[in-house]
């Protein structure tokens, strides 16, 4: 699974494509074509965006804000802001390390190293959260020696950050890997020849040169972490208050009918990816313009 | 390229960083799939054949596949016409729409699920003129097609956009100057080089519908036999504490996805062959 969100697979598409006149469509070819995205992208992108706005707001504004006063909700967000400032530190800290192991040095079982660290982004969610089950669950091999212990991971929030941690896992490597593997080690091997320690041509090389990518996946990997549903559902145990992140939250809301309340929420986690997306629009021009001028 | 050089790096911390991925990878992601396999392996062959091939898991895996296929189909087809509109042609709003297509990624799943039953649901924005029609889409099978379409939707068109740019005119404009028309252009030479990358961006969508959970449970309505999808039957297993039939669905569906992650890497040597041999 190479570069499907990633900035170097969209790098060469912004160049952009100039047609002549003997290889151009007709213009009601065209016109048709692009009528035809616009109709598919407005009815499956832009409709369900539309829609949690408005539903959220359906009570007016005062029932949108009452929505975020109920402690529940209050307890949602914290949690998901736990979750996510655990898991997505954690995940930054291992792909920089994976990243620097693959594309700074030739070793064997590369390939294999790199597919294996795609692995659960091939694995459906609810698989996700049902591996930590297997293991920690009070069926599972380790559930009776931590039920002996007193020690709760299943149904409880370190089981949703390990749940979280696995399915947010490629995020930061797989945008980074590819990066560094085209930069090469050229400028590294520069520093050290001038005198520079391993850690300060780190951090003044290697790290300057990736900062947009990295960035990037840190922002990938966050909005997956504040927005997984599926593995932390499987491992949560739905309590209010206690185990239910935002995207929870909402399933409990909706599954009561209190539908505007489902959707304040859910228009915050719809912010979210809006700004993720904006995110990347940013860092791609940015990258860029840092391509441009080296 | 200076990656492929072979002699030793003098760059300092191969041995750490290189332990710490494989100590890490073993934890989160590696033994605890092992837990999964080694759960499935202490079933017998009997209870394993039972827990998956019962008339309700079959019921799921059709519809799962099923709709699946229809929704990777239509993805490919559409977000063909979307990723060449968005390369070829300059209109108002294209950078806009260019960067909304990766929404199903960021959008939290659960949200999708809320907001696509909400419009299709009967007094939805289309449910409402889609029920006097006769055409049930909420809480029926055609909702999950759906779901699973909107989910897949950037896949072949992030695809795509990279290989439609990497045409080369020349060729097309070779096969304009020998008399062909844009149509025959279109089918023999502009579909011919961008198929590995249409394929690749169909079997991602199908891998990603098929063990999709979150926005699909909302708007299929979980009825067994008839709108429940494979994810929902393994959540609904361990809610009622049958670990063995949930862990045994679990490997069919992974080695549904392994199967099709392979298909996806043999395209992609596939492509790289055909590259090199073309120049």
């Amino acid at each position: 699974m190479s570069a499907i969100t990633t900035i170097s697979a969209q790098r060469s598409a912004a160049i952009g494509h100039k047609p002549s006149a003997a290889t151009a469509e007709p213009a009601w070819t065209r016109r048709l074509l692009i009528s035809i995205s616009l109709g598919f992208l407005g009815l499956f992108l832009l409709a369900p965006l539309l829609v949690v706005f408005a539903e959220a707001l359906r009570g007016g504004v005062r029932a949108y804000v009452a929505a975020f006063a109920d402690p529940d909700a209050r307890a949602a967000i914290r949690l998901t802001l736990l979750v996510a400032g655990i898991s997505v530190p954690v995940n930054l800290v291992f792909g920089v390390m994976a990243a620097w192991a693959i594309a700074k040095f030739e070793f064997r079982g590369k390939s294999v190293l790199v597919t294996l660290i795609d692995l659960p982004f091939a694995i459906s969610p609810v698989v996700s959260g049902l591996v930590f089950v297997l293991l920690f669950g009070m069926q599972g091999w380790l559930g009776p020696w931590l039920a002996a212990h007193d020690i709760r991971l299943i149904f409880a929030v370190p089981g949703i950050v390990l749940a979280t941690v696995f399915v947010t896992f490629p995020f930061v490597a797989r945008e980074l890997i590819p990066l560094m593997q085209e930069q090469g080690t050229e400028d590294e091997e520069a520093a050290l020849s001038l005198g520079a320690g391993g850690w300060q041509t780190f951090r003044r090389v290697t790290l300057p040169n990736v900062k947009w990518a990295l960035l990037y996946g840190v922002i990938l990997c966050n909005a997956r972490a504040m927005g997984e549903f599926g593995a932390v559902s499987v491992v949560s145990g739905h309590v209010r208050g206690l185990t239910n992140t935002m995207p929870l939250h909402v399933e409990i809301l909706y599954n009561e009918y209190n539908f505007v309340a489902a959707f304040a929420v859910a228009s915050l986690l719809a912010l979210l990816a809006l700004i993720t997306l904006a995110a990347k629009q940013l860092v791609l021009i940015r990258e860029q313009a840092a391509v441009r001028k080296g | 390229m200076p990656a492929m050089q072979k002699k030793p790096s003098v760059l300092p911390g191969f041995g750490l960083s290189l332990g710490y991925t494989v100590m890490y990878l073993s934890l989160i992601v590696l033994i605890p799939l092992g837990a999964l396999f080694a759960r499935t392996l202490a079933m017998s062959w009997a209870d394993f054949w039972s827990a998956v091939s019962s008339a309700r898991v079959w019921a799921s895996y059709k519809l799962t596949f099923g709709a699946s296929l229809i929704a990777a189909i239509i993805n490919a087809v559409f977000g063909f016409v979307v990723a060449w509109s968005l390369v070829r042609y300059r209109f108002p709003g294209r950078k806009l729409i260019d960067a909304i297509v990766d929404l199903p990624f960021a959008l939290p799943t659960a949200v999708s699920g809320i907001a696509l039953t909400a419009l299709y649901a009967p007094n939805g924005w289309f449910g409402r003129w889609l029920t006097p029609l006769g055409i049930k889409a909420a809480f029926a099978p055609l909702g999950v097609m759906i779901s699973l379409t909107f989910i897949g939707l950037p896949f072949v068109v992030r695809t795509l956009q990279p290989a439609l740019e990497d045409l080369e005119a020349e060729s097309e404009e070779a096969a304009a100057s020998l008399g062909a028309g844009r149509w025959s252009t279109f089918r023999r030479v502009i579909l011919p080089a961008v198929l590995p990358a249409l394929l690749t961006g169909f079997a991602l969508a199908l891998a990603r519908a098929l063990g999709e959970y979150g926005s699909v449970v909302f708007i299929s309505g979980n009825m067994p036999m008839r709108t429940e999808i494979t994810s929902l039957l393994i959540v609904t297993k361990l809610e009622q504490y049958d670990y063995a039939g949930a862990t045994a669905i679990a490997v069919v569906m992974l080695a549904a996805s392994f199967a099709i992650l392979l298909g996806i890497n043999l395209l992609q040597w596939w492509a790289g062959a055909r590259r090199r041999g073309a120049t």
